[in-house]
């Protein structure tokens, strides 16, 4: 598994402009707010449009030259700051929502992974922050991805519900092996959680 | 009650729903190009939606029976191509009920999908969803009480159409004869007072009950929103 990212937008005043190599594990883009991580998560999942460059991921272009692949055929799963869940489907519902074919990792297992169970039946503004974040997580494993994006999961937990959803961050990069790219302005997290750290400047 | 009464009322539900099925496709096509579209026009698109709720509703039938008229541009064609004429019928009432209950319905719906979170429509598209798919299951369950409220403001302006109908098509009994209508007509006849106390009572009776079910539908749905 593999990163291939080199990409420029200009996003009103500032000129977003990043390019680096990852492998596998958990890749940090560590960098100050305002240096354009989230737009870059946003450009690599699909949601925004790079004015140049390329994204490729394991050999096969995600935007590029005449390429530029719509964000639901590029099977990132991405986990938002907010969580974004839907808020007119139960927490069950918004696990199953991008439910493709068979997939690698089963409902039960994420549900067991995650600690889920008791949430099931739940709609999702009885959530509290914790809890919406792990149902995000759980989403996006369902949803067959080849790799995740991660827009600081953290930012509006408190310590000891940071330290739960790291824990199951690490259970994701090592038991499911699955690649993780990581936006965060936070030092210690990205210390415990990356293998690679790729340093944002504004 | 009498029968003439009953008549009344079935003619003027008749002609309500009818407008109002018609009309929330057109509206919610609107409010959507409105609300999400960037096209030279838009602006002008807009004030035209909204022309016939501040145009003089009798305007607004003259313009109807020029449009719609045997020899008019829309009713000619409709006349030569379907068989089909509006003149002094019941469908010709339910058009002018339509237009103006459109500018109504068009706003509530537009309000509703101006409210929808798009970046939850991104995270539907992040998880495997077609624009088609993310519409369906995002976009439209989240608008869903603006379409209500739409259906039923829609729906009871539709009911109080007055000045566009009878300019349009006249004052037929039985087909373009609505409640309004009917109430203004007894009017004018000395001893007639009952029927307009009883017509009065069924318009008061029919508003609140729709204003009543789109409440509860609203919160049966789940979602906070209110329809007034």
């Amino acid at each position: 598994m593999s990163f291939d990212v080199n990409i420029t937008r200009r996003l009103g005043e500032a000129e977003i402009a990043l390019a680096f190599r990852a492998e596998g594990g958990l890749t940090a883009l560590f960098g100050p707010s305002g240096s354009g991580k989230t737009s870059t998560l946003n450009m690599i999942a699909g949601l925004l449009r790079p004015e140049r460059g390329h994204i490729i991921v394991d050999g096969e272009m995600l935007f590029g030259e005449d390429v530029d692949l719509p964000a639901e055929r590029r099977r990132a799963g991405y986990v938002f700051q907010d969580g974004r869940l839907f808020p007119h489907l139960r927490v069950r519902a918004n696990l199953l929502y991008g439910r493709r074919g068979a997939g690698w990792i089963g409902f039960d297992d994420v549900v067991a992974l995650l600690g889920l169970g008791a949430l099931l039946d739940r709609w999702p503004r009885t959530l509290s922050g914790g809890e919406k974040q792990r149902v995000a997580i759980g989403r996006a494993l369902l949803s067959n991805p080849r790799f995740l994006l991660m827009d600081e999961p953290l930012a509006s937990l408190d310590g000891a519900r940071a330290d739960e959803i790291m824990g199951m961050i690490e259970r994701v990069r090592d038991e499911l092996k699955l690649p993780i790219l990581y936006v965060s302005h936070n030092r210690a997290e990205v210390d415990r959680l990356a293998t690679q750290i790729v340093p944002v400047r504004r | 009650m009498t029968p003439a009464d009953w008549e009344v009322i079935r003619l003027s539900l008749k002609v309500a729903l009818v407008a109002v099925a018609t009309v929330l496709p057109v509206a919610f096509a609107l409010a959507y190009l409105l609300a999400r579209g960037r096209f030279p026009g838009r602006i002008l698109l807009d004030a035209i939606v909204h022309l016939p709720l501040v145009l003089p509703p009798v305007v607004t039938g003259w313009l109807l029976l020029i449009a719609f008229g045997r020899t008019g541009p829309i009713g000619g064609w409709l006349d030569r191509w379907l068989g089909i004429t509006l003149m002094f019928r019941w469908t010709g009432a339910a058009v002018a009920a339509g237009v103006m209950a459109l500018p109504l319905m068009v706003r509530a719906i537009r309000l509703s999908i101006e409210a929808v979170d798009r970046r939850l429509e991104g995270a539907a598209r992040t998880l495997g969803a077609g624009p088609v798919r993310t519409f369906l299951t995002i976009t439209l369950p989240l608008s869903l009480s603006g379409v209500l409220a739409g259906l039923v403001l829609g729906f009871a302006r539709s009911i109080g159409e007055f000045g566009a109908t009878i300019s349009f098509v006249s004052n037929i009994p039985g087909q373009t004869r609505t409640l309004p209508i009917a109430i203004y007509t007894a009017l004018q006849v000395p001893g007639e007072e009952g029927q307009v106390v009883r017509l009065a009572l069924v318009s008061v009776a029919l508003s609140l009950g729709a204003l009543v079910l789109s409440e509860l539908l609203v919160r049966r749905q789940g979602a906070r929103a209110h329809v007034l």
